[in-house]
Formats: C-alpha cells, sequence, structure tokens
C-alpha cells in the first residue's frame, strides 16, 4: 500500500471475481488522514466502523469479565467469591454491558456500517454525519456506564422487574437506565441511517431481488431498531421517574401494576434479540455462498424469513411471561405465535444445507464458523420452541435452561456470526490476510468450549437450578465445574483471534481485491477500499451470487 | 455551485436522490416518535381499563375548556407551518419566515397557557410536586395526575425543541443561509416534525381531558 | 424416570406426563436437526472445492420442497402445542375440593398457612393424594414458588393474589426455591416440600402448635383492627354487612357488579376506595401499612367463614 494518488482511476467492475492484486494507485481508506482528529471526527463508513469495532471489543471484555467473576463463583456451591450483593451486580452489569453495549451494535454497527455502501455500491451511508453522532452517542452510554460500574454496579438484573427496580433495590438503577436510555439513541439513528440507505442509495441494477442477504437482514434489523427501542425509551423513563418521585403506575398500592412494567419491557426486549440475530443469519448466508461457491438455495424464501422474523417478533413478547400471573388466553396465543416465529429461521437453516449441495465447498475459517453458527444456533433455536411450550416452560422458566438457550443463540449464534464475520472480511478491512490455520483452531476452540460451557446448563436448569443463583445445592456442583470449565476455553478462542488478527495487520501477506474468489459487490473494491469506495457507481447486471457452476481448476 | 443545478451532499449523486433520502429519513423518525408516544398511551390504556370510574372521575378535574384552547392554537400553528412551507416552495423567503416566526410564536403561547394550566391544577392541589400536600379524591387520581404530567411534559419537551427549530429556520431563511426554493426540504421536513408534535397533542388531549 | 441421575424426581402424576411431553419433544427436536447435520457433513466431505463429483444441473430454488419443509414442522410443532396448552390449563383448574393453603411470600422467606391455622416457615408439608390450591400474595417485591419435583413455578406478584394447585403422589422430601430474582437473598429463599401420606400429615397436624384456626384468627383480627365496628350490625358507621357475601355478587358504586372473591376482600382491605359498594359513602380508611399480607389471608379466611350458619360477634 503506497500512499500515491492517481488522479486517473479505473471502473470498478461487476460480477468477476478473480483475485487481482490491488494496483496501489488508490489511497485507502485507513491512510486518507493519520491525526486522531480525522478519526474521532470522520464521516467515512469504514472508519466509524472501525471505532465500533474498537468500542464493542472493549466492552465485550468487560461483559466477559463479569462472566469470569460469575463462572468462578459458582465453582463451588457456596458463594465464597462475592457476597450475595455482589454476586448480583455482577450478573446484572454483565446482562446490561453483553446486551446493550456488545451484541445490539455487534454486527450493524460493525461490519453493517462498514459493508451495506459497499455492498450495495454506494459511497457512504445516507447521512455520514448521522453515523459519527451515533458512534459517540454510544460512547458516552458506555462511559456512563463505566461510571456506575465504579459507582458500586446495579443489582436489578438487566431485566430491571418492578417494584424491585423502582422501590428496593439499592444499586444505581436510574444512571443504569439512563445509559440505556442514551444508547437506545444510537440505535435508533443506525436504524434510521439504514434503511434510508438500501432505499435510496442502491447503485444502478441493483434492485431489491438482487442485494446480498446480509444486507436484507440489516435492513430488517434496522425496523427493528427504530421500531421497538423507542418503547424501551419510555419503560426507562417511567422507572426512573416512578423511584425517583414515587409515580406509582408500577406500584399496586395507588393502584398500578408491576406486571406493566414487563409487558412494555418484553415488548421491546423481544424484538431486541431478534436485533441480536438477524444480522448474524444475514453473515452466514454471505458465508455459506462464499465457502461453497454457490448461490443461496431458495433467496426468495429466505428473504422473506428474514422479513417474517422482525414481523412476528413484535408479537411474542408474553412468552417472557407465562408464569407471571397472565391470563390463559394470552399465553395461548403468544405460545402459538413464538412457535410462528420459529418457522423463519428454520426455513433458513434448511436453505443453507440445500446450498451446500453440488456445492465447492472451502473449509477456511469463515465457512467453520457458519458451520459452528448452524450447529449451535440449531440446537438453541429449537430448546427455544421447547420454551414456548407452555406445560414445559412453567417447569424451565426462570432457570438455567433459559440461560442455556438464549446464550446458544447469542453466543453460539451471533457470536460464531461475528467471528465468521470478522474472518471473512478482515481482508478488506485491513489489507492483510491472517493465518488461516490459526483461524480454523479458534473455530474448534470456541465450538468446543461453548459447548462443554453451556450444555450443561440445560440439564442444570431441567433439574431445577433457578437463574441469577448466587448459591445453589451441593448436588449441582459437577455440572457447574464442568460448566467453568467449558468457559475457560471459551476464554481461550475469544483471545487467540487478538492475536493473530493483530499480528497480521503488521506481517500479513497484502490482500488482493477478492481473497475468497467470492461475488460481491465489496469484492471487486480494493483491500482495504478508498475513501469513497468507488470513483464511478458500479453497474449491477447480473443476479446475487452469480458463482460460475463449473470452476476452472475443476471436471465436471 | 458555479451553474445552476442544485449541489448534492455527499454520498448522494442526484437531486430527487438526496430529497426521497431526507423525506424518508424523517419520516423514520418520526415514527419513532410514534412509538415512544404509543408506549405511553399503553399505559394511559392499562390505568383507564383498570380503574375506569375513578379516571374518568380524575379527567373530569382538569380544566378542558384551557386544554380545548391550546388544542386550537396547536392546530393554527400548524396551518400557519403548512403555508410556510408552501411560500418556501414558491421561493418566497420573507413570506415563508413570517409564516414560521408565527407559529413558533402560537407554540410558545401554548407553552405559557399550559404553564398557566399547571399553576391552576397546582393551587387546586391536584398537580404532583414533591413535599407539598395535595387533595386527591384517591389515590388513582394520583396516578392519574402523575400520568398527566409525565405526557404533558414530555410533549412540551418536544415541542420546545420544535419552537427551537422554527425560530431558527425562520432566521436562516431570511438571512438567505438557506437558499429557497433550492433548499425547501429543511422547512418540509421540520414542518413534518411540527406536525406530529401537533398530532401527539390531538392525541393526548382527548385521551386525558375528555375521559368520559 | 426417578432411576436417571440426571433427571429431577417427580412427586406427582403431572410431572411424569411433563417428562413425557419433554422426551417426546426431544426427540423432535432430533429428527428436525438431524437431518441437517448429517447432510452438512455428507455434502462437506462430498463436494469439497477441487474434488471430483456430480455437480450437474446444481439446483437454485425448488418451491414445493420449501413449502414443505416450512410447513410439515409447523404441523408437527402444532400437535406438541395442543398438548402443551392442555397440560398447562390443568394448572388453572383446581378441583372444588382442593384444600387451600395460604402462601406469604417476602424478603426472603416463605411462610405457609394450612387452614387449620398451622403455619411453617420455608417448609410446607401436604399429604399425599390430596389436591392442595395455593394462594399466594407477596409483602414486597416479585418472588416465584417453584417446586420441581412437581414441575410447577407461579410468580407471586405483589398487589394481587396468583394461586397454582397440584396433587402430589409420592412421599418423600422435595426443594422449593425462589424462581424470580427478588434482591439480595434471592439464591437463600429456598426451603422444603415435604410429602407425606395421610396418616403422617395427620399425626403432623396434630403435632404442630396450631391453637386456632385461620378464620378464628382472623376473627380476633377483626375486633382487634377495629372492623367490627363499623361493620357489626348495630354499629353507629353504615358499613356493608359481610355476612354470606363471599363467593356471591356485590353492585358497585360504578354500576358494576363484582364477585367477592379472595382478591375482592383483600382489595377492599388494602385499598378501600377503588370499589365502593353502591349505596354507601367511602370512608373506609385503608389498612395498607398496618396489615400484613399475612394478616389479609387471615381476614379473608374469616370473612369466608361468614358465609356459614351464624358466625358473628
Amino acid at each position: 500500500m503506497t500512499d500515491v494518488a492517481d488522479p486517473k482511476l479505473e471502473e470498478a467492475n461487476v460480477g468477476g471475481g478473480g483475485s487481482t492484486e490491488t494496483t496501489a494507485q488508490r489511497i485507502s481508506y485507513l491512510r486518507a488522514g493519520h491525526s486522531l482528529k480525522s478519526w474521532l471526527l470522520t464521516t467515512d463508513h469504514k472508519r466509524i466502523g472501525v471505532l465500533y469495532t474498537l468500542s464493542i471489543t472493549f466492552f465485550f471484555f468487560i461483559g466477559a469479565a463479569a462472566a469470569a467473576l460469575i463462572r468462578l463463583d459458582l465453582l463451588t456451591p457456596a458463594g465464597d467469591l462475592l457476597t450475595n450483593e455482589g454476586y448480583n451486580r455482577a450478573f446484572t452489569i454483565h446482562g446490561v454491558v453483553m446486551v446493550w453495549f456488545f451484541l445490539i451494535p455487534s454486527i450493524p454497527n460493525t461490519f453493517g456500517n462498514f459493508l451495506i455502501p459497499l455492498m450495495i455500491g454506494a459511497k457512504d451511508l445516507a447521512f455520514p454525519k448521522l453515523n459519527l453522532l451515533s458512534w459517540y452517542i454510544y460512547m458516552l452510554a458506555g462511559l456512563f456506564t463505566l461510571f456506575i460500574l465504579i459507582a458500586g454496579g446495579v443489582d436489578t438484573g438487566w431485566t430491571f422487574y418492578t417494584p424491585l427496580s423502582t422501590m428496593y433495590a439499592n444499586g444505581n438503577v436510574i444512571l443504569a437506565a439512563t445509559a440505556v436510555f442514551i444508547v437506545g439513541f444510537s440505535s435508533i439513528l443506525t436504524g434510521l441511517n439504514f434503511i434510508v440507505t438500501v432505499h435510496t442509495l442502491r447503485c444502478p441494477g441493483m434492485t431489491w431481488g438482487r442485494l446480498p442477504l446480509f444486507v436484507w437482514s440489516i435492513y430488517a434489523t434496522s425496523l427493528i431498531l427504530v421500531l421497538a427501542t423507542p418503547v424501551l425509551s419510555i419503560t426507562l423513563v417511567l422507572i426512573s421517574l416512578e423511584r425517583l418521585f414515587g409515580l406509582g403506575i408500577f406500584t399496586p398500592a395507588i393502584g398500578g401494576d408491576p406486571l406493566l412494567f414487563q409487558h412494555l419491557f418484553w415488548f421491546y426486549s423481544h424484538p431486541a434479540v431478534y436485533i441480536m440475530i438477524l444480522p448474524a443469519l444475514g453473515v452466514v448466508s454471505e458465508l455459506v455462498a462464499a465457502g461453497a461457491h454457490k448461490p443461496i438455495f431458495g433467496y426468495q424464501f429466505v428473504v422473506g424469513s428474514s422479513i417474517a422474523i422482525a414481523a412476528l417478533g413484535f408479537f411474542v413478547w408474553g412468552h417472557h411471561m407465562f408464569v407471571s400471573g397472565q391470563s390463559l388466553y394470552a399465553s395461548a396465543a403468544f405460545s402459538f405465535l413464538s412457535i410462528a416465529v420459529a418457522i423463519p429461521s428454520g426455513v433458513k437453516v434448511y436453505n443453507w444445507t440445500a446450498t451446500l449441495f453440488k456445492g465447492h465447498i472451502s473449509l477456511d475459517p469463515p465457512f467453520l464458523f457458519a458451520m459452528t453458527f448452524i450447529g449451535l444456533f440449531v440446537f438453541g433455536g429449537l430448546t427455544g420452541l421447547m420454551l414456548a411450550m407452555l406445560a414445559i416452560d412453567v417447569h424451565v422458566h426462570d432457570t438455567y435452561f433459559v440461560i442455556a438457550h438464549f446464550h446458544y443463540i447469542m453466543v453460539g449464534g451471533t457470536i460464531s456470526a461475528f467471528f465468521g464475520a470478522l474472518h471473512y472480511w478482515w481482508p478488506k478491512i485491513v489489507g492483510r490476510m491472517y493465518s488461516l490455520a490459526w483461524g480454523r483452531v479458534t473455530a474448534i476452540f470456541f465450538f468446543i468450549g461453548f459447548n462443554l460451557t453451556f450444555f450443561p446448563q440445560f440439564l442444570l436448569g431441567y433439574l431445577g437450578m433457578p437463574r441469577r443463583y448466587h448459591v445453589y445445592p451441593p448436588e449441582f456442583q459437577v455440572l457447574n465445574v464442568v460448566s467453568t470449565g467449558g468457559a475457560a476455553v471459551l476464554g481461550i478462542a475469544y483471545l487467540m483471534p487478538l492475536i493473530y488478527l493483530i499480528y497480521s495487520m503488521r506481517y500479513g501477506k497484502p490482500a488482493p481485491n477478492d481473497p475468497w474468489d467470492a461475488i460481491g459487490l465489496e469484492w471487486t473494491t480494493p483491500s482495504p477500499p478508498p475513501k469513497h469506495n468507488f470513483e464511478t457507481l458500479p453497474v449491477v447486471q447480473r443476479p446475487p451470487y452469480d458463482y460460475e457452476i463449473e470452476l476452472r481448476d475443476e471436471h465436471v | 455551485m458555479s451553474d445552476a443545478r442544485p449541489s448534492v451532499a455527499e454520498p448522494f449523486t442526484d437531486p430527487l436522490q438526496q430529497h426521497r433520502a431526507a423525506m424518508m429519513g424523517m419520516y423514520v423518525f418520526l415514527g419513532s416518535e410514534i412509538m415512544l408516544f404509543g408506549g405511553l398511551f399503553c399505559v394511559a390504556a392499562a390505568v383507564r381499563l383498570a380503574h375506569a370510574p375513578e379516571i374518568v372521575r380524575a379527567s373530569h378535574a382538569l380544566h378542558s375548556g384551557i386544554g380545548g384552547i391550546n388544542t386550537a392554537i396547536l392546530l393554527t400553528s400548524s396551518l400557519f407551518v403548512a403555508l410556510g412551507v408552501e411560500s418556501a416552495k414558491e421561493g418566497r423567503a420573507k413570506i415563508a419566515s413570517g409564516w414560521l416566526g408565527g407559529a413558533a410564536a402560537l407554540g410558545l403561547v401554548f407553552l405559557v397557557i399550559k404553564a398557566y394550566e399547571y399553576w391552576m391544577d397546582f393551587t387546586e392541589g391536584l398537580l404532583p410536586v414533591e413535599g407539598v400536600h395535595s387533595r386527591y379524591v384517591d389515590d388513582v387520581q394520583h396516578l392519574f395526575m402523575n400520568l398527566y404530567l409525565i405526557a404533558t411534559s414530555l410533549h412540551a419537551v418536544h415541542l420546545s425543541i420544535g419552537i427551537v427549530l422554527l425560530i431558527a429556520l425562520s432566521f436562516r431563511v431570511t438571512l438567505g443561509s438557506i437558499k429557497l426554493p433550492e433548499r425547501a426540504i429543511v422547512l418540509v421536513t421540520v414542518g413534518l416534525y411540527w406536525h406530529l408534535v401537533d398530532v401527539i397533542w390531538v392525541f393526548l388531549y382527548p385521551v386525558f381531558y375528555l375521559a368520559r | 424416570m426417578n432411576f436417571i441421575p440426571l433427571w429431577p424426581s417427580g412427586a406427582s402424576a403431572y410431572s411424569h406426563q411433563i417428562d413425557l411431553l419433554v422426551i417426546a419433544f426431544t426427540v423432535l427436536i432430533v429428527a428436525l436437526s438431524a437431518p441437517v447435520f448429517v447432510l452438512l457433513l455428507v455434502f462437506i466431505v462430498k463436494y469439497r472445492r477441487g474434488k471430483e463429483a456430480d455437480r450437474r444441473h446444481a439446483p437454485n430454488r425448488n418451491i414445493p420442497l420449501e413449502l414443505s419443509w416450512t410447513i410439515v414442522p409447523f404441523l408437527a410443532l402444532l400437535g406438541f402445542y395442543v398438548w402443551s396448552t392442555d397440560l398447562f390449563a390443568r394448572l388453572y383448574h383446581p378441583p372444588a375440593d382442593a384444600m387451600q393453603i395460604d402462601v406469604v411470600a417476602k424478603q426472603w422467606m416463605w411462610k405457609f398457612q394450612h387452614p387449620q391455622g398451622q403455619a411453617e416457615i420455608n417448609e410446607l408439608h401436604v399429604p399425599s393424594g390430596q389436591p392442595v390450591k395455593l394462594t399466594m400474595a407477596s409483602q414486597d417485591v416479585i418472588h416465584s414458588l417453584f417446586i420441581p419435583a412437581l414441575r410447577i413455578k407461579q410468580d407471586v406478584v405483589p398487589g394481587r393474589y396468583t394461586s397454582s394447585w397440584f396433587v402430589a403422589d409420592k412421599p418423600g422430601t422435595y426443594r422449593i426455591a425462589c424462581s424470580q430474582y427478588c434482591g439480595s437473598n434471592h439464591s437463600e429463599m429456598t426451603g422444603s416440600f415435604i410429602v407425606m401420606n395421610p396418616t403422617d400429615y395427620a399425626k403432623w397436624l396434630s403435632l404442630s402448635s396450631n391453637d386456632v384456626s385461620l378464620a378464628a384468627e382472623g376473627a380476633t383480627l377483626f375486633r382487634s383492627r377495629g372492623c367490627s365496628g363499623c361493620h357489626d350490625p348495630g354499629a353507629s358507621v353504615r358499613a356493608p354487612s359481610l355476612v354470606g357475601i363471599y363467593g356471591n355478587p356485590v353492585p358497585l358504586q360504578s354500576g358494576e357488579i363484582v364477585t367477592a372473591d379472595d382478591q375482592y376482600i383483600r382489595d377492599s382491605i388494602l385499598l378501600p376506595q377503588s370499589q365502593v359498594v353502591a349505596g354507601y359513602q367511602p370512608i373506609m380508611p385503608t389498612f395498607q401499612n398496618v396489615l400484613s399480607e399475612e394478616d389479609v389471608m387471615k381476614l379473608v379466611a374469616y370473612v369466608k367463614s361468614l358465609g356459614q350458619a351464624g358466625v358473628t360477634q
């Protein structure tokens, strides 16, 4: 990569997947300005994507540290590492940080920001300055949260149930609610930006039916971001005012209803989990197509499934309240709808499997992470269906069964996809190749460590170990020890990429435009791309994932 | 720009595209605002369903006449904004600026009347204030008044932001820093925001003042 | 199921039915997912890049196939939905002859009240083979009573009564846990659930201190707290008579007619302004900060007993 700018720039071409070397005639976005100011005041979506990646990695490790404390304490049945209050603060901060400061922005704000304009043939998002503002809002909220940590934490669980949070809890509830309120604006503005971008900035020929599945999934996610997050915002305002002024909306003594909080909270928080998984599902579509060198089977059904998940996801919140005193008929309705929302996810998995049929499969790290995703997400999703069954949920609600279920989805699923995306688009983002062998090792450690950590928790849950339990009966110890052991292996898997990926930034081979021979507009640009992505906008004429059926080196 | 073609901001390639994006952006934002107030309306509905007679009684105690006047003021201000936007599209900067200023003034009048109404509620012992003894008929009225205060305050915050925007636009249009009719889109989008704030009030008013 | 070491013990017929449902559902899970895992492995091996294989006419879509793998799993799941909802609905319909046990949850303990007045803390003794209905109240935050051996749990929500019911079959000692995070000592809010055969239970009842039945305790409270001052016939203040009201309709000031159930009586004591009886003044003071949920349950038991033959004064 040189710093020479060539005024005569080539047109980006479309559809070709050959590995051309970078011409080194353009200034990459990484080198367009070296000062701190050029980074902190950038409006380039790629730099903002990088800023987000750094921030969410930081917050991930804060949430992971809390998890480490929890798992260490759970090695023994007695609560001997932390006090009861300390433990309660640990799982609360784990949830708050992981949900709002890691999972929700994890794929949209990093890879979504970086890739959406590239994938649709645009020079940037629709509102670049708003994009930067979103990051600053996120950082402000994050700093708030760090302050809360130092100020003693909060002890209500990330779910803030009333009246515990409004009348009885001792921690910094209002501060925590404020931090989450602030980060909500970041979510809303991000979603707004993506929606308008996908509608208005597609290059000529990039019809809706030719959009990469990743773009579709981010679009569906953005709909949820914009429509669900404001409900959380108002709910947080209400519990803060209730705590400050004794509002009474959630206080039975003056005619309020604690369950009203649960309805409001879950009306946001259930769609929120789809914010966390839809982008991952989109990433996996990209990884499977590239790994198999084949178009995704049933593109239209896969698109439809993303929209269906986003839409149906708004109507299932009551499945968090089957035992909370909700009416039988409401529970029956929510159970039915929860089954319905699982179907589109199943459709995707079947379509990915069919994609591999007669494909040209290469076991590079991105593909391996797509496979770990499928393995773990399928299990997580099917246990979710189990939870949707009313009578089963009565027994396992609020136990480790639920914890195992959602970690299979959010860690087994979303983090697999995040790692897959990282290992797939890394060459594009930094312009270097990394050690594929180490990438594969990470995928294996991740899969093994994850299962060791969370599978025992299904058993613990069915045996009757409730969640948020600091002390537990001695007969549960063996399973807890296995789980903590697995967490150590998982921790290694989280740390390994930090080493070889950062190493590659200095010592890795310069990456070609298209290291994976994949098809997509992002692969037609140099690695890393120039600041304005395309000097002349591409014109799309072919369907998406237009891989040649026969490859040069193969016989039929 | 050197030629008569209107300029487009990065990353747009033509003015129509940019116009569409601005409109869509504002509509999406307003969608999120509707969900914000929607949560409040759901709370109001839930409380109403749980305690219908007490809510009706509490609603009677509000000054629906004053509220009605305020509704008329806001609706008129929306009319002014609409007229201002039309003038902007025709390139008549001074007139557009005047309409916007008038709308902002009406918004200020609304806030003043609202403040007066709060004061009246306070003297009647109905406005929930920390440490001040209140004269509620029952606890549900207390709950109702709390909700009323939150909803109208949230609305007032949004209205104040709108007023500031309208005043700023009015100035910039007069000074020429917003060229009309090329950049009329700025007034259109702010106008949309103002109209939504108005619509929200049009729902707030019957929900709180006219529960029967 | 009790011989499987990794399986919780089951103390009721209902628990065995839940286990059956879970096992059947697990079979469904395997049926829906095993093909995926098997095929993934097969395809990865067979269609490895660079390996010779017949890749002609690779399909891109197949609407009938995609529709069937959407619809068939959905129908299978619907079958389980019906099974599961039926089991769940049973929890909402306790038999009429169920023995009622009152439960009060508070940070961080459980109090169980037997109808004859025996009170237990963090322990619940029940006779086997007898339907038991739990009526539960919380003194402070939301708790949840979880009895894993019965496969049931129910949140206990402040401001209302929630209920659950069961028939325990198998004598033994099992665990009780609070399963809704309720503050500092949530994980220590546990206890024992002891099922005894009816003879042993009767023996236990007579041995536990039970001076007075719940209703009689309620009667004492009724007088000591001043309720009789207004509600007894001949009182100078005009208040509705409570004789025979339990389970019967009550006309309210607002024109509504409600049934005087446990929740209604509780609310009349703690939130007297909310449902004023037609024709009476809203002058009853609230006992919100004066009576605990336990006390209220005793008063409820007393009012219930007024439905029977002549129990006033």
